[in-house]
């Protein structure tokens, strides 16, 4: 059934893009944490996607994945404050690159996506039922 | 009879069945409008609905009956319609390679459900008549 393929190709898009949600979420709860808990500074996660066929016989039919999960190299951001128990001997204290604004745009980017691919679900299976009710009335 | 019924559903049956098809690499479209280097697909839909009727000389692909008990080839039988697959030209190509332009992908998608819907009506209808050709007059 070739219609079963859009649910599975939207669900795919559906769970990359609630990932994707999860590393801005990740990304915004540690702007501000000067050490991570694993001991090196934070660093912002992005999250990168890749198409991958559902099957080798419909090699039309794309749905997506996540490739990896980069970690930003630029500098992390220094603050001068030399009372703050991490500064350093400049006094400047490490903050995560953590670009908000960039985060926050990609946020609305991921919801937005995520609620088409929700609408794309719901016309296939409104399509879906119309189907199955073919020559009943 | 039973080849009768279906070669009058032929044609609602491969439209249906492209209809189908194209709403899948449109959904593909959609899903992956965030992922880098992907180009937005799209089919040639009347010459992929052509050659499923078999009415292209040209193009389209025949079933090689080299055995006398070979089976005839059904008209609409499914043809792979990756042969019709094209790449969507980009509008506002992206900087990551990317040629989804979703505002497109969903007008195309809203206008195959519609499409879709017509057809399955016009499966409706051919049961409709052939229900009402069997049944006798009454008063």
């Amino acid at each position: 059934m070739s219609m079963t393929n859009v649910f599975q190709i939207a669900a795919t898009a559906l769970t990359a893009q609630s990932m994707r949600l999860n590393a801005v979420a990740s990304n915004l709860a540690n702007a501000d944490s000067a050490h991570s808990s694993t001991g090196a500074g934070y660093r912002a996660k992005q999250v990168v996607f890749q198409a991958v066929p559902m099957s080798p016989s419909t090699p039309w039919a794309q749905g997506v994945r996540m490739h990896s999960v980069q970690e930003d190299s630029s500098p992390p951001r220094l603050v001068y404050d030399p009372k703050h128990p991490l500064a350093d001997a400049n006094g400047h204290v490490a903050y995560p690159n953590v670009d908000v604004v960039e985060e926050m745009v990609n946020m609305i980017s991921a919801s937005r996506s995520y609620q088409t691919n929700v609408e794309v679900m719901a016309t296939a299976k409104s399509l879906m039922q119309h189907t199955l009710a073919i020559a009943q009335s | 009879m039973l080849s009768k019924i279906d070669s009058e559903l032929a044609f609602v049956h491969s439209a249906l069945d492209l209809r189908a098809r194209r709403q899948e690499i449109l959904a593909s479209n959609i899903a992956n409008s965030d992922t880098p280097n992907y180009k937005a697909r799209d089919i040639d839909f009347g010459a992929a609905l052509k050659s499923a009727l078999g009415s292209s000389q040209a193009g389209g692909l025949r079933l090689a009956t080299t055995d006398s008990r070979h089976l005839a080839p059904v008209n609409g039988s499914a043809e792979p319609a990756s042969r019709f697959l094209k790449f969507r030209s980009a509008v506002q190509p992206s900087l990551d390679g990317n040629t989804v332009s979703i505002d497109i992908e969903r007008a195309a998608f809203s206008d195959n459900s519609l499409h879709y819907q017509f057809m399955l009506d016009r499966a409706q209808g051919a049961f409709r008549d052939m229900t009402l050709a069997i049944q006798p007059i009454s008063k």
